[in-house]
């Protein structure tokens, strides 16, 4: 085989899942009096961060409620328990730190 | 994701700088790409209130924008009929490449990213199929899915793509069975952590010696052509499986691992050793080939012998040398592994094992002072997972145990040239039987 001869090969890629879009919840028309869920991912100091936050809203936007609340466990599992809680009392939340 | 997704509460994302790309990626191919995401800069980790309060009333690196002025915007904005609606698509993946030049087909492989770095094998049509003829399975039988994180949607493959990672990794036919069952694990070689971790893979039973590998002197070392390219096909088969393994994208590891270019794959010594080997004490049989594989593989310890008389201390400073978020692997030569059984008198591997449980202990407030501790393990304990919760309950100078019992291991490896050995921080994932591949 010379070096200008074409040669096949095959490709060495998995195969992807199919993405299926999900739908946003409506945004808010504005904050004011509404509670905002500060949610603690726990981890590498997300806490002191987000406790930043919440003292940003309390001097710049004091009409809004917020709720500083940690996730139950690791980042890894799924929390059903604070997300119900935050459907149920919230009506927002910032989640952080995804480093 | 979830809260905003299935919730249906908006909601506002807030990461650091360096993880833009993949946090986008990771929200489009869950469907989400329009998710809104504020950026600060990175580290937040050991920042004082007052850095962060900085960052919080700074900028958006990326955008040059107020964060809070983002972080209003992103709950209350609406979208602009983007993000809104639900459409599914295909991320088709063809079996062939486009025809072309050895040259020009090397330098394909390696802009896409498909390599090491490292010369590979083509994977033509003619050397996937003998790779092929070395497995009873069918090309199209699936083996597995596999990503590189936790937040990834997970990818999908066949033999037949196995194969052809098999092929480039430069793996001959006879090793194809150990590395389809590598394959099977769905433990990926290329995951995607900060902390750059790597894997670790022990084969044991008759297969070790039917392709020849070497479990004696230089095993972990690049002295054997079945180490060696098992190894490396793992590692090519999980990032090209996976659905990638590129820094900044599906790849976060900061400093990376020198471990990943052949992910520590090595056969135990099992007829030098004095104990039962790895797979029978996971409930195979002596006469079974398996591969075992461990994760998060970074850390390592090391020294010459167990002296007579220190023995025990200078083990104890040797795990308390480890990162106590990831459990000691003890990677003994057999010299070392009888010097065990002489001086402890540990004629079981589990002997040693409880006694490795016992003595890595350091003190309660050290140990959740860790920030992988307090990152994986404090938020477990809070939870009411044990043993955490009970540990979370010791007085501060009270010395508690550093890992799980289930989670130690021990693995005996090496030619006796001399007694060294060392401890993996390694996380033990599964044990799979390669006959079941052959």
């Amino acid at each position: 085989m010379s070096g200008s001869d074409k040669v096949t090969v095959l490709n060495p890629t998995g195969f992807p899942p199919k993405v299926v879009t999900k739908p946003l919840a409506p945004r808010l028309s504005a904050l004011d009096g509404k509670t905002v869920y500060l949610v603690d991912c726990r981890f590498d100091d997300s806490d002191v961060f987000l406790k930043q936050v919440q003292a940003w809203f309390a001097q710049h936007m004091p009409s809004v409620r917020t709720v500083f609340k940690q996730i139950s466990s690791v980042y890894l599992k799924d929390d059903p328990t604070t997300w119900e809680e935050i459907k149920a009392r919230g009506h927002a939340a910032i989640v952080g730190v995804g480093h | 994701m979830t809260i905003e997704a299935q919730y249906g509460v908006p909601t506002v994302a807030m990461h650091t700088d360096k993880f833009d790309r993949v946090v986008r990626s990771v929200a489009a191919v869950n469907g989400m790409s329009e998710l809104r995401q504020v950026f600060v800069p990175q580290p937040v980790m050991g920042k004082s209130p007052a850095e962060l309060r900085a960052y919080v009333d700074g900028r958006d690196p990326l955008t040059g924008r107020p964060v809070m002025q983002e972080v209003i915007e992103g709950l209350t904005a609406p979208f602009d009929g983007r993000g809104i609606e639900t459409i599914e698509y295909d991320r088709a993946t063809p079996r062939l490449v486009e025809a072309d030049t050895e040259d020009n087909l090397h330098r394909l492989f390696m802009e896409n990213r498909w390599t090491d770095y490292l010369p590979i094998v083509l994977p033509t049509e003619e050397r996937v199929a003998a790779m092929l003829a070395a497995t009873s399975r069918k090309p199209d039988e699936v083996v597995g899915r596999m990503r590189p994180t936790h937040f990834r949607e997970a990818w999908e493959y066949t033999v037949e793509k196995v194969a052809v990672n098999a092929v480039m990794a430069g793996a001959r036919p006879e090793y194809f069975p150990v590395v389809l069952a590598l394959a099977a694990t769905g433990v990926s070689a290329r995951g995607s952590t900060t902390s750059s971790m790597a894997a670790m893979a022990v084969v044991n039973g008759p297969i070790r010696n039917e392709i020849k590998m070497n479990a004696g002197t230089g095993a972990l070392a690049p002295y054997n052509h079945a180490n060696a390219t098992i190894g490396r096909a793992y590692g090519l088969l999980s990032q090209n499986l996976q659905g990638g393994s590129v820094p900044g994208l599906t790849y976060m590891g900061s400093m990376g691992n020198n471990y990943a270019y052949n992910s520590i794959t090595f056969p135990e010594n099992e007829e030098r050793s004095p104990w039962e080997p790895f797979h029978v004490q996971h409930g195979f049989r002596p006469s079974d080939s398996t591969v075992s594989v461990f994760a998060g593989c970074r850390s390592t310890a090391y020294t010459l012998g167990i002296r007579e008389k220190h023995w025990r201390e200078h083990v104890a400073n040797m795990l308390r040398g480890m990162d106590p978020h990831i459990p000691p692997v003890f990677v003994l030569d057999p010299i070392t592994a009888r010097q065990f059984i002489d001086r402890g008198g540990f004629t079981k591997k589990d002997a040693l094992i409880d006694w490795i449980y016992e003595t890595a202990r350091m003190r309660a407030s050290e140990f959740w002072d860790y920030q992988l501790v307090q990152n994986y393990l404090y938020p477990r304990a809070t939870f009411g997972e044990e043993p955490w919760a009970t540990k979370l309950k010791a007085a501060p100078d009270e010395m508690i145990q550093m890992y799980r019992r289930e989670d130690i291991h021990v693995v005996v490896v090496g030619g006796e040239t001399n007694g060294y050995w060392r401890i993996m921080g390694a996380s033990y994932a599964k044990t799979v039987s390669v006959d079941d591949w052959r």
